[in-house]
């Protein structure tokens, strides 16, 4: 486990930003195309000489990494295709790295049978890439990075060029394997950063405009880029059988995914989530289908665009903050300012709720388990 | 199923069955042309071998200068093909991998024994090698005179012959993209053990099919051979100056059967590394 | 955009297809004449005759207006091959009979008349650096000598002359004309070549000549004759007898040929 530290300055690409990230981190790294993240985990893999800056671009461990080759470096890539060795196996590609280092073949081959069983991909030690589909592919891809032993995990929006089906499985695997590592994941998809990342670092035309703690990074977003891709409304509690019940005793109805029904059991914790389009605003309690309301106190509101972001919490210390969106009119109509008393109504259809592993991960909001489907906030 | 083949699919064209299943059409007009150049190549063999005096067949073939022919020509093309890889494998992966200043205009120059007349070639290498040449007196001085020399033969064969594997590795080369070359460096292969295991095993089949048709160059060359090597039995006449020979002083069988043993052992190695190829 | 590329297609074709009648043409109209009275006539000559032959077809162009001689010289055995595989000569000189003898065997010449004759000189570099002086030296060990190849006129008179002097000569190379032989020694390439006296007397500075007494016993007879079904037998003849004559003998002598 190490740490990393970089002061990323590539002048030709308008790039200009600065990252720590500590040992055993999973920092996940959002921003619009061009926005420099490629050039970024370019410049950690030593693929792209950054501009010199005071001090070292790169340290990676205690170690500075200028002027060192990317082979040298011990940073790891994974990228989007898994680009295996066409001309190896399976088993061959990922003792390439331990055979690089001067690993005799028979215990290389060893270690690639480990690092292949860990993935869960054992059984395909001895096809071709090409008899690969592309999430055994990208299995193997990973086995192959980790067994280089890196220091630094770089991943490339690793899942984007996968089936929707292959890649909940493919999210846990990593989960398992980025759990003590020191990495950083390039994604567009949020699950990808709730799943797999402690930290959300955002970054637009070459700058960092936000980073922090995952949760915190994907509820309240202050980014636009952010808010775009996620501004989820999340609720921690726990499984009480039918719903989600919050320490506050509020109860939120949704749906859960199979097989979380299986694994869902009663005291688990749990959390729900759902967009804040799917919100409702009213004054009073409304009657009718929606089962899920909750009395709030309006906080502020934001415009976004072409619709308005009230924040609010719940009438209590301990309140969930949630957010809703609606349209202007709707807002001149309820006369909504800050202070004002609401109620939120959400359909249970439009929730979905996720287990989540310890009472610790649900107070943090991450969520550890997979989630088999379209995320809600993905309405681009 | 390999996720990516599914999308393929539909643009992967099926192959046209005998029963006459589906195929993606061909301009029916290509035919003609194509045919026509067909014919034109095949019909001179034809003829070629039509005029061969079979019962003389076997002894022109046997005969002391047909088997010196022969023999000289197999050698020297093996020869000049193993000179032409190890220096044309590096010069192809530097064009191809490298960037710098003037590299188009070092690429067209390398590329010039391709389009030189195999006369002029011989004559640019016997005023480099030549007793008069740059650096003949440098080498008459340290014994190495390569006149009239099997290995102005060799040397001969790879001028011309080079620039044919450089070309095709080049373009296999720019093909396959540096892609798996990072992966490889990422992962802590060293340059040369990208080299080895990553680069070069990429682009076989294209230095392959580099290496025959350079083989197929060197059994063929004539023009700067006989400039900058002469013509002596055994030492330096290889089989197309043997051929020149015979048919000049009006032994046109000899000359026949002599070319078609050419023309066989031409087919036969074409037709081994093809098979080697499809292997890959 | 597929009609512009069918119509260059089917142009590339058909122009393809027409070049050989073309070439047809062209040949045809080289050997007959085209109309207009211009005649051309094409000899075919022996790499010896180089000089001697173009001097002599500009006088004789000169002497007949509207004829243009065209001259093919090579290696008397090239020549026969491409006269019997159909080229269009209208005339053969070769530098040996046993050549001549090839073309005529069989019809394709007739009347071959002798008109000169040429032994063998030794040519050496101009500073003959490998000190030749006789016909004996060219046996030296480590001399590079080149020679012309058995089956050329220059070669078999080489040939012979070993034979009758006994000595052996270990050649580093077979030319196929005499014009290369001499190449190599112009270029310093060989120590020595065995070329005819007329070519050492043409090259003039380039080579330096080294005469040996037994030259005069291996004589390479010329004979010249008209090909049997050229296009333009009188033209041919007339070409014969000028070089037969005293104005032609004179040209050959002057560059060194002997009587025939």
């Amino acid at each position: 486990m190490t740490a990393l530290h970089v002061r990323c300055l590539v002048r030709e690409r308008d790039v200009d930003l600065e990252l720590d990230v500590a040992a055993g981190e999973t920092v996940a790294v959002l921003g619009p195309n061009g926005a420099g993240k490629s050039t970024l985990l370019a410049v950690l893999a030593g693929l792209l000489r950054p501009d010199r800056v005071d001090g070292a671009s790169v340290v990676l461990g205690g170690r500075p990494l200028d002027g060192v080759p990317p082979h040298a470096r011990g940073v790891a890539l994974l990228a989007q295709e898994a680009l295996l060795f066409p001309h190896l196996s399976a088993l061959e590609n990922v003792a390439f790295a331990p055979r690089a280092r001067g690993v005799r073949r028979r215990p290389a081959r060893e270690t690639a049978r480990r690092h292949l069983a860990a993935v869960g991909v054992a059984d395909l030690a001895r096809r071709r890439p090409a008899q690969l589909s592309g999430g055994q592919a990208q299995r193997v891809a990973i086995a192959r990075a980790l067994a280089a032993e890196p220091e630094l995990l770089l991943l490339d929006e690793p899942m984007a060029a996968l089936d929707v089906d292959v890649t909940p499985a493919l999210r846990q695997t990593l989960r398992t394997v980025l759990a003590d590592r020191t990495a950083l994941i390039v994604t567009h998809d949020v699950l990808d950063a709730l799943v797999l990342a402690d930290r959300v670092v955002v970054i637009e035309r070459g700058r960092i405009v936000e980073q922090g703690p995952t949760q915190q990074v994907l509820t309240a977003p202050r980014s636009a880029f952010a808010a775009r891709l996620a501004g989820l409304d999340l609720v921690p509690g726990s499984w009480d059988g039918e719903a989600l019940r919050t320490p506050t005793g509020l109860t939120i109805a949704g749906l859960t995914d199979p097989p979380a029904d299986g694994d869902l059991r009663t005291g688990d914790a749990a959390a729900a989530l759902f967009r804040p389009s799917a919100v409702s605003v009213f004054l009073e309690p409304p009657g009718g289908s929606p089962r899920n309301h909750v009395r709030v106190v309006v906080t502020d509101l934001e415009p976004l665009g072409d619709r308005i972001r009230v924040r609010a919490r719940e009438d209590h210390p301990d309140g969930v903050r949630l957010a809703a969106d609606v349209t202007p009119a709707a807002v001149t109509e309820l006369a909504l300012t800050p202070g004002v008393p609401v109620t939120f109504a959400v359909k249970a259809t439009e929730v979905r709720i996720y287990p989540t592993t310890t009472t610790e991960a649900a107070d943090s909001g991450t969520i550890k388990r997979p989630v088999p489907h379209e995320t809600p906030a993905r309405d681009r | 199923m390999p996720a990516s083949a599914s999308r393929d699919r539909l643009t992967t064209p099926v192959a046209a069955t005998a029963a006459g299943g589906p195929a993606l059409g061909l301009p029916r007009w290509l035919w003609l042309p194509a045919l026509v150049g067909a014919v034109f190549v095949l019909l001179p063999l034809v003829a070629m071998v039509t005029r061969v005096d079979w019962t003389r067949f076997p002894s022109l073939l046997t005969s002391q200068a047909s088997l010196d022919a022969l023999t000289l020509s197999l050698k020297t093309a093996l020869a000049a093909v193993v000179l032409c890889v190890l220096f044309g494998v590096p010069m192809a992966v530097v064009l191809a991998r490298t960037q710098f200043r003037g590299q188009s205009i070092v690429r067209s120059l390398v590329l010039l024994p391709l389009v030189l007349p195999p006369v002029v070639s011989g004559m640019a290498l016997l005023y480099t090698f030549g007793r008069r040449g740059l650096l003949g007196h440098t080498l008459d001085v340290l014994g190495l005179s390569v006149s009239f020399t099997t290995t102005a033969v060799v040397m001969a064969q790879t001028f011309v012959a080079l620039p044919f594997l450089v070309i095709s590795l080049e373009g296999a080369l720019r093909t396959a993209g540096r892609r798996y070359d990072v992966v490889a460096a990422t992962l802590g292969a060293r340059p040369t053990t990208v080299f080895r295991r990553v680069t070069l095993p990429l682009v076989l089949p294209g230095l392959l099919s580099g290496a025959v048709l350079a083989f197929a160059r060197c059994l063929g060359e004539f023009g700067a051979t006989i400039t900058f090597a002469g013509s002596l039995q055994g030492t330096t006449r290889t089989m197309p100056i043997q051929i020149y020979l015979s048919n000049a002083s009006s032994d046109p069988d000899a000359a026949v059967a002599l070319a078609i043993v050419l023309v066989v052992v031409a087919v036969l190695v074409i037709g081994f590394a093809r098979q080697g190829r499809s292997a890959v | 955009m597929k009609n512009p590329l069918k119509k260059s297609v089917v142009a590339v074709v058909a122009a393809a297809a027409l070049l050989p009648l073309t070439a047809a043409c062209g040949s045809s109209d080289d050997s007959s004449g085209s109309g207009g009275g211009s005649k051309t006539l094409t000899v075919f000559a022996a790499a010896s005759l180089t000089d001697t032959f173009t001097k002599l077809g500009k006088e004789f162009d000169a002497k007949h207006p509207g004829v243009h001689t065209k001259f093919s010289f090579g290696g008397s055995s090239d020549l026969v091959s491409e006269i019997q595989s159909g080229a269009p000569a209208d005339v053969f000189a070769s530098a040996d009979t046993t050549n001549m003898d090839k073309l005529t065997s069989d019809g394709t010449a007739t009347d071959p008349k002798n008109f000169a004759s040429n032994v063998l000189e030794i040519a050496t570099p101009p500073d003959n650096p490998a000190k030749i002086s006789s016909f004996a030296d060219l046996g030296k060990a480590g001399t590079k000598v080149v020679v012309c190849a058995p089956e050329v006129p220059c070669g078999s008179a080489a040939q012979q002359m070993e034979k009758k002097t006994g000595v052996k000569i270990k050649p580093v190379s077979e030319e196929q004309s005499v014009t290369d032989v001499l190449g190599k020694v112009e270029s310093g390439e060989a120590d020595a070549g065995l070329v005819y006296v007329t070519d050492v007397k043409a090259a003039g500075d380039q080579v330096k000549g080294v005469p040996f007494p037994q030259s005069s016993e291996v004589v390479n007879t010329y004979p010249i004759a008209p090909i049997a079904d050229s296009k333009q037998s009188a033209l041919a003849k007339q070409f014969i007898d000028f070089v037969l004559s005293a104005d032609g003998q004179k040209v050959l002598r002057n560059a060194g040929f002997r009587k025939p």
